[in-house]
């Protein structure tokens, strides 16, 4: 790749101090580095695993607002979670998690197992019980 | 208290804090030649380990392979350390950064603040240098960010003990000596391309190296049939994450691999024909753009001649047989120099 070809299609990078490096061709036939701000095919591959995420959240925002999953379903989601890995954060059992992804179970929580929720997602205990946080 | 720390971005984490680490105890060496060095170039495809519920892709060897190779190659003497207990891990870190050590962590970038919230993802292989501590705060010199970052102790307890697939468990390492700010090169370079080459070629299970490649693109074949379109979508996506993720340089390593052959022709005095492979590399390298070029415009389904499973699968075929032959030759090339 020549150093005029590297891409700098914007769209997750420029707002941050994070950039990509590519090794490119100069004039000279050297390879020297150059900071890039993104590629547009990475960005796609990007952009259709976050509308898939998004979608699927939704899907279990219609669900929790309709009264047949917790909130904590919406959160394991958009958190990219499954019960095996909300696990390990919290320490808490597999098979108890996916219990409280019912509304039920989730209501009769008590603060401590609430508490290791919140702490496993980096939020707190009245956002986990809401579907407001949108990280 | 700040160590005084060269930062400067980097295209992949490990090779950047490798390069970073060692040119602060005055060895003066590139990033590609990290890379080269720690035989940085690879392939994995892991259909029995999941990450986000799709298989694992990766362009790079596990987390810390390149530090030690690297570092063990050039002579400096190194340590590194994982904890049960996060406090521990914390203070342990503050006791070598008092000492004025760069300390080198693993850390999971989906809690990791000053990351784009788009590119995190449950990823624990990130390389991270630490260099400083001013009350709670950290000082951190990131390879893949263009100025160094600061981040809370919280927040810093929380990336080390990322949980999930190959949990980081705070894995912290460090230099403790070198022998020689000048090694020898020579030894270093061709040690690291013939172990590349290894690595590419002959580990006899499937998933790994060029037969990885092989593999990936026999089993794409049947990805749209097996997945339906929308799952075969995603899981495609994954690839091309994988391959231009930040901190791979683009197309996978390939184009640093590529710097790094042609440097090293250079430092082994010209004339070694590796700057031929260099523009190989690069061609290589190439391949791999066109393949995720192609790849994304079937993402967005507008167009009408997109490419279909079996005709990406083709050209990571192809791309297969083109490092098959690469890195043969190669071996042949370095095995006489």
């Amino acid at each position: 790749m020549k150093t005029e070809d590297v891409p700098q299609d914007n769209k997750y990078l420029g707002s941050t101090t994070i950039r990509d490096l590519y090794y490119a061709v100069d004039d000279s036939g050297q390879y020297v580095p150059v900071a890039s701000t993104g590629w547009e095919p990475q960005n796609e591959a990007l952009r259709i695993t976050w509308d898939a995420i998004g979608e699927e959240a939704e899907a279990i925002r219609q669900e929790v607002l309709a009264g047949r999953k917790s909130p904590l379903a919406y959160h394991m989601e958009i958190h990219l979670m499954t019960p095996a890995l909300l696990a390990s954060y919290t320490g808490l059992n597999r098979k108890d998690i996916k219990r409280h992804l019912s509304p039920a179970a989730f209501a009769a929580l008590d603060d401590y197992v609430l508490g290791r929720y919140a702490e496993a997602f980096g939020i707190d205990v009245n956002e986990l019980k809401s579907l407001g946080h949108e990280d | 208290m700040k160590i005084n720390f060269e930062h400067s971005l980097a295209a992949h984490c490990e090779s950047g804090v490798t390069r970073s680490m060692l040119r602060h105890y005055g060895v003066k060496i590139s990033e590609p030649m990290a890379l080269g060095i720690g035989a940085g170039v690879f392939f994995s495809y892991m259909p029995f380990i999941k990450l986000h519920g799709m298989p694992v892709v990766s362009f790079r060897p596990l987390p810390g392979h390149i530090f030690a190779r690297v570092t063990r190659r050039l002579g400096a003497r190194i340590s590194s350390r994982r904890f049960l207990n996060k406090d521990k891990a914390m203070r342990a870190l503050d006791r070598l950064l008092e000492k004025g050590t760069p300390t080198g962590a693993i850390v999971g970038v989906f809690y990791l603040p000053y990351f784009p919230k788009e590119y995190r993802f449950h990823f624990n292989a990130h390389n991270i240098c630490i260099i400083g501590k001013e009350g709670d705060v950290y000082t951190v010199s990131d390879p893949v960010s263009v100025v160094t970052n600061e981040i809370s102790s919280a927040d810093l307890k929380r990336v080390r003990f990322a949980k999930g697939t190959w949990p980081p468990m705070g894995k912290m390492y460090w230099v403790k000596h070198v022998s020689s700010t000048e090694p020898d090169l020579r030894p270093a370079i061709l040690s690291g391309i013939l172990l590349n080459c290894r690595r590419m070629l002959d580990i006899p299970i499937p998933f790994f190296g060029v037969k990885g490649i092989a593999m990936l693109a026999d089993s794409m074949r049947q990805w749209e049939s097996k997945l339906g379109a929308r799952k075969a979508a995603l899981q495609l996506a994954q690839v091309i994450r994988m391959l231009e993720e930040i901190g791979t340089g683009g197309a996978g390593f390939r184009y640093m691999y590529a710097a790094f052959l042609q440097e090293a022709d250079a430092v082994l005095g010209g004339e070694t024909g590796l700057g031929i492979f260099a523009v190989r590399m690069t061609a290589i390298g190439d391949a791999w753009r066109d393949f995720a070029f192609e790849a994304a415009r079937k993402f967005k389904r507008r167009s009408e001649d997109v490419c279909s499973y079996n005709g990406l699968a083709d050209k990571l075929s192809d791309i297969a047989g083109l490092e098959r032959a690469f890195f043969t030759d190669l071996r042949e090339a370095a095995g006489k120099l």
